[in-house]
């Protein structure tokens, strides 16, 4: 290490002292702040809808301005599911406005109301619920104040083009209407929402407001943002999870061209230059240039059970009732795994940071622009009220992947920067090396069948990590972990609760009055992991919904009319049923080496019932499964958008079919060995179904539910049963690879 | 060193490392946001551009092969206001979610097109064999591929929104 390197860790080559040049407001500040200060003391306020519950006051997320401009805002952000157009097409519908009438705010700290996480399929509960609430009762001030003013009933009113309407053809706009001091009240529990039959925007595929920037190179990612003077940064991240910087001689590197500035900060490494491609090449020649100090930390990945058995230091009861003890009669018994599995978002994280003076502004495609200002402000020891984040699109994230270690490097280098804009891009092997993965599971299995052919006994056993290690603390940062003055990540507790989250959809969907679920838990991480789309549903929905279709065979039924026997829930049989209708099930004869199989689940327990029945074929001399085609079956409650509830759940699917077929993340005792798409193969076009079907069951009335996650554990769990439809044998470990296959039918 | 680079019509003097690959010297010294940043190992098909009419892989394809060669972007497929047919049938089907990987799916599909305005499934499959998709819009990319092959066809159109001469 250079004596110039330890002294604040960074060596500058001309560094400019850059004007402001990103030009975003922060009026919303003194906005903010002043609805802090409104909040009333009331010890006890009344639970209110949604989000509304922590952002109480109506224009925390509608304002309308004097000129009549409507601004909407949610404190959730759109990460490529559409979640921004269904908000805004519940705010339009409740407002009674055009949706092109809205301008629309996603999730800013400077801005917006504090959601927490885009995550969990709860945009749609959450923000969703509140904003329709919000609408609904700006709507009603709105019609109350006209009223006043024309001497009218209220009902004598409708709404025209962001005006109140009189029968008697009298008009005022919805900006002469209210002023700021009519919406700065806390909004109510109850709403009086507009009745389904009038709906003109909700219900409705309005099309997606993002996609047409998407498709002809519009500014649309934070990939995109070119502020004036940024800079580009590269880090150089170690080469295995356990390793240290001990030695870097950078001075070859420094006078490359276009290098600015060789950052280091512990064992954080960076790069940053005036173009791209010379920051790229820099940060291999810094990588050559480094020298490392390997620990052997990672586990036997050919012996994930023993591993994950042996972590165990804590059990909770997920569920118990009965007498679960095995009796007699049928059983069957087995062991599921999963192994870690990427998010491999397509476009590796990026982000874009700027100090000006005190302040700090990141563009980030984080899940949670609040708690990740918390983890970087304390990652660099600044007052939070300094920090601002702002959510800019990426690409698809799938749960907690690197965009928040990407705000963090960029965070870093630009406090050492001041002035200048700094956009930190991932490379592919740092994404496939460095995201945090979706944790390997292990499900053991004991059931039994009663004479009355009813599941009679249920034991199960899962062994995970915590599938959550999100930001709020600066040690759930990469770079708050590499950078000398270290934070380390905080110690995961195991926690039961309502939604799971290694144990999500452990506890079966079916009536069984004698079961025990037991999470056992695993504390340490030897390899980092967080949230994948879904937790630990897929996993649990894949060993629940195999364990079905055996107890199915068993008993000697029919899979479809065996779930139907031990569901009680009318709208979880009414999406069985519909898929099966839909495939055709009853009638299915299918050609030979294909099978056929279902799975279902309801998302969480507590969210979306979905239900999907697909038809393999399988080469024998290959080993090869390729989905032929699949049907499902959803009702995520109210309908906002249908085509958005399309779209969501073919992806699922077909998600749930590069997961269930090809993936896993592979290393050594001490490196990450899957690091680019041909050492962690995904799907492919040559595989893709020949097709997919959605039939929606819309519930108009009932809570929104979310959608995005529903699929993902019904579909891995109908692979599996397909296959063994095909070829008589059950397949317990995922994935489903070629060699797996082979080996299972003899071939 | 300065190479000429002819995108979209337009042509660019442009002074960098000529080994430098395209995708950056689109994004960077154009502002062109259509190619995208997915590998830089011509794995995924996120940064397809079409030179002379072939689908081209622009992370590893350095500028100094390009010098003089028509090269075309998303951009140059149409814009907001006047969407190209391909462009045009990707909103009509509604075929992105998250969308990151959809320009390179439309140079694939726009390269297939030009040479062979009514291909089959198969065709089309082989066409995207280098194009990954992770949030699992596939369904919806063949549908839109078809749907601007059979605009193309009943409108003889070349598949661009501008006059190309």
């Amino acid at each position: 290490m250079t004596d110039i390197l330890e002294k604040g860790g960074i060596t500058r080559r001309g560094v400019l002292a850059g004007a402001g040049a990103l030009v975003v407001s922060f009026s919303l500040l003194s906005r903010s702040l002043a609805q802090e200060a409104a909040q009333p003391p009331a010890p006890e306020p009344p639970k209110l809808p949604g989000s509304l519950d922590e952002n109480r006051f109506l224009d925390a997320w509608i304002r309308i301005d004097a000129d009549g401009a409507i601004t909407v805002f949610t404190g959730k952000a759109e990460l490529g599911q559409g979640i921004r157009t269904a908000l805004l097409q519940v705010a339009a519908e409740e407002l009674d406005v055009g949706p092109g009438d809205i301008e629309f705010v996603t999730a800013d700290t400077g801005r917006t109301p504090d959601e927490g996480f885009t995550a969990g399929s709860q945009s749609m509960q959450n923000s969703g619920t509140a904003i329709r609430h919000a609408a609904a009762q700006v709507r009603e001030i709105l019609f109350t104040e006209a009223a006043r003013r024309f001497a009218v009933a209220p009902g004598e009113l409708r709404a025209e083009g962001k005006a109140i309407v009189a029968s008697d053809g009298r008009s005022v706009g919805y900006g002469e209407l209210v002023s700021a001091q009519m919406l700065h009240i806390e909004a109510r529990p109850q709403s009086s929402f507009k009745q389904p039959g009038t709906f003109r925007v909700m219900g409705k595929p309005l099309p997606r407001v993002d996609i047409p920037a998407k498709v002809t190179g519009g500014v649309a990612y934070v990939h995109d943002l070119r502020p004036e003077g940024m800079l580009h940064a590269r880090v150089v991240r170690p080469p295995s999870p356990g390793a240290r910087l001990t030695s870097l001689d950078a001075n070859g590197v420094e006078a490359m061209p276009g290098v600015v500035s060789v950052i280091r900060d512990g064992s954080f490494l960076g790069v940053v230059s005036d173009g791209e491609w010379q920051a790229v090449a820099a940060m291999r020649a810094l990588a050559a240039a480094a020298r490392w100090e390997e620990t052997a930390t990672l586990p036997d990945q050919t012996d994930l059970p023993a591993v994950l058995q042996g972590l165990e230091r804590e059990v909770g009861v997920v569920s118990e009732s009965g007498s679960p003890a095995i009796g007699e009669g049928k059983t069957f018994e087995a062991t599921f795994t999963r192994p870690y599995q990427i998010h491999g978002s397509i476009g590796p994280s990026c982000a874009v940071a700027q100090m000006e003076g005190e302040r700090l502004t990141v563009w980030s495609h984080t899940q949670g622009v609040y708690p990740d200002r918390e983890a970087i402000a304390e990652m660099l020891g600044m007052p939070l009220e300094q920090v601002r984040v702002i959510h800019m699109e990426g690409s698809g994230c799938y749960g907690h992947n690197g965009a928040d270690d990407a705000a963090a490097d960029a965070a870093l280098i630009a406090q050492k920067l001041p002035g200048r804009p700094v956009r930190v891009q991932w490379m592919r092997e740092q994404e496939h090396a460095w995201e945090p993965y979706g944790p390997a599971m292990l499900i053991k299995v004991r059931a039994s069948l009663g004479g009355d052919g009813r599941i009679s006994g249920w034991n199960y056993d899962l062994w995970s990590n915590t599938h959550s290690t999100r930001p709020g603390g600066a040690g759930a940062l990469l770079a708050a972990r590499h950078k000398e003055q270290s934070f380390t990540p905080e110690t995961p507790e195991l926690n039961i609760s309502p939604s799971g989250n290694g144990d999500r959809n452990a506890n079966p969907p079916y009536v069984l009055p004698n079961k025990r679920v037991l999470w056992h838990f695993l504390p340490d991480m030897p390899l980092r992991v967080s949230a994948l789309r879904a937790l630990g549903a897929y996993a649990n929905v894949f060993a629940v919904e195999s364990t079905m279709d055996e107890l199915a065979l068993a008993a000697d039924a029919d899979p479809v009319e065996f779930r139907l026997r031990h569901l009680d829930d009318p709208r979880a049989r009414a999406v069985v049923e519909l898929a099966a209708e839909r495939f055709g099930w009853a009638n299915a004869a299918l050609p030979r080496g294909h099978g056929r199989g279902v799975g279902f689940a309801r998302y969480k327990t507590l969210a979306a019932y979905l239900a999907v029945a697909l038809e393999v074929e399988i080469e024998r001399e290959t080993g090869r499964v390729r989905v032929v085609r699949a049907v499902s079956a959803i009702d995520s409650g109210e309908v906002v958008n249908p085509d958005g509830i399309r779209n969501q759940t073919e992806g699922g699917i077909l998600q749930s079919i590069s997961w269930t077929l090809y993936e896993a993340v592979t290393f050594d005792d001490t490196r990450i060995t899957s690091v680019d798409w041909s050492s962690y193969p995904i799907l492919r076009f040559a595989s893709v179904p020949d097709s997919v079907e959605v039939h929606i069951i819309n519930r108009p009335g009932e809570p929104f539910l979310g959608t995005g996650e529903a699929a993902q554990g019904p579909a891995a769990a109908a692979i599996g049963n397909a296959i063994r439809n095909a070829t008589g044998r059950r397949l317990h470990d995922l994935p489903f690879t070629r060699q797996r296959v082979r080996n299972a039918i003899g071939a | 060193m300065a190479i000429s680079l002819n995108v979209n019509g337009a042509t660019h003097r442009i002074d960098a490392d000529p080994a430098t690959p395209l995708l950056y010297v689109l994004r960077n010294d154009l502002a062109l946001n259509g190619a995208k940043f997915g590998c830089g190992l011509g794995q995924c098909g996120s940064c397809m551009v079409m030179v002379e009419g072939e689908a081209v892989l622009s992370c590893v394809t350095p500028i100094m092969l390009l010098e003089g060669r028509e090269i075309t972007t998303v951009e140059g497929l149409g814009t907001i206001e006047e969407p190209g047919p391909v462009q045009a049938a990707f909103i009509e089907m509604q075929a992105a979610q998250c969308g990151y990987c959809i320009p390179g799916m439309m140079m694939s599909a726009q390269a297939l097109l030009q040479k062979n305005p009514a291909p089959s499934d198969e065709d089309i499959r082989n066409a995207l064999s280098t194009n990954l998709c992770r949030c699992g819009t596939h369904m919806r990319i063949l549908a839109a591929i078809r749907r601007a092959g059979e605009v193309m066809q009943s409108a003889g159109m070349t598949g661009t929104s501008r006059r190309t001469g």
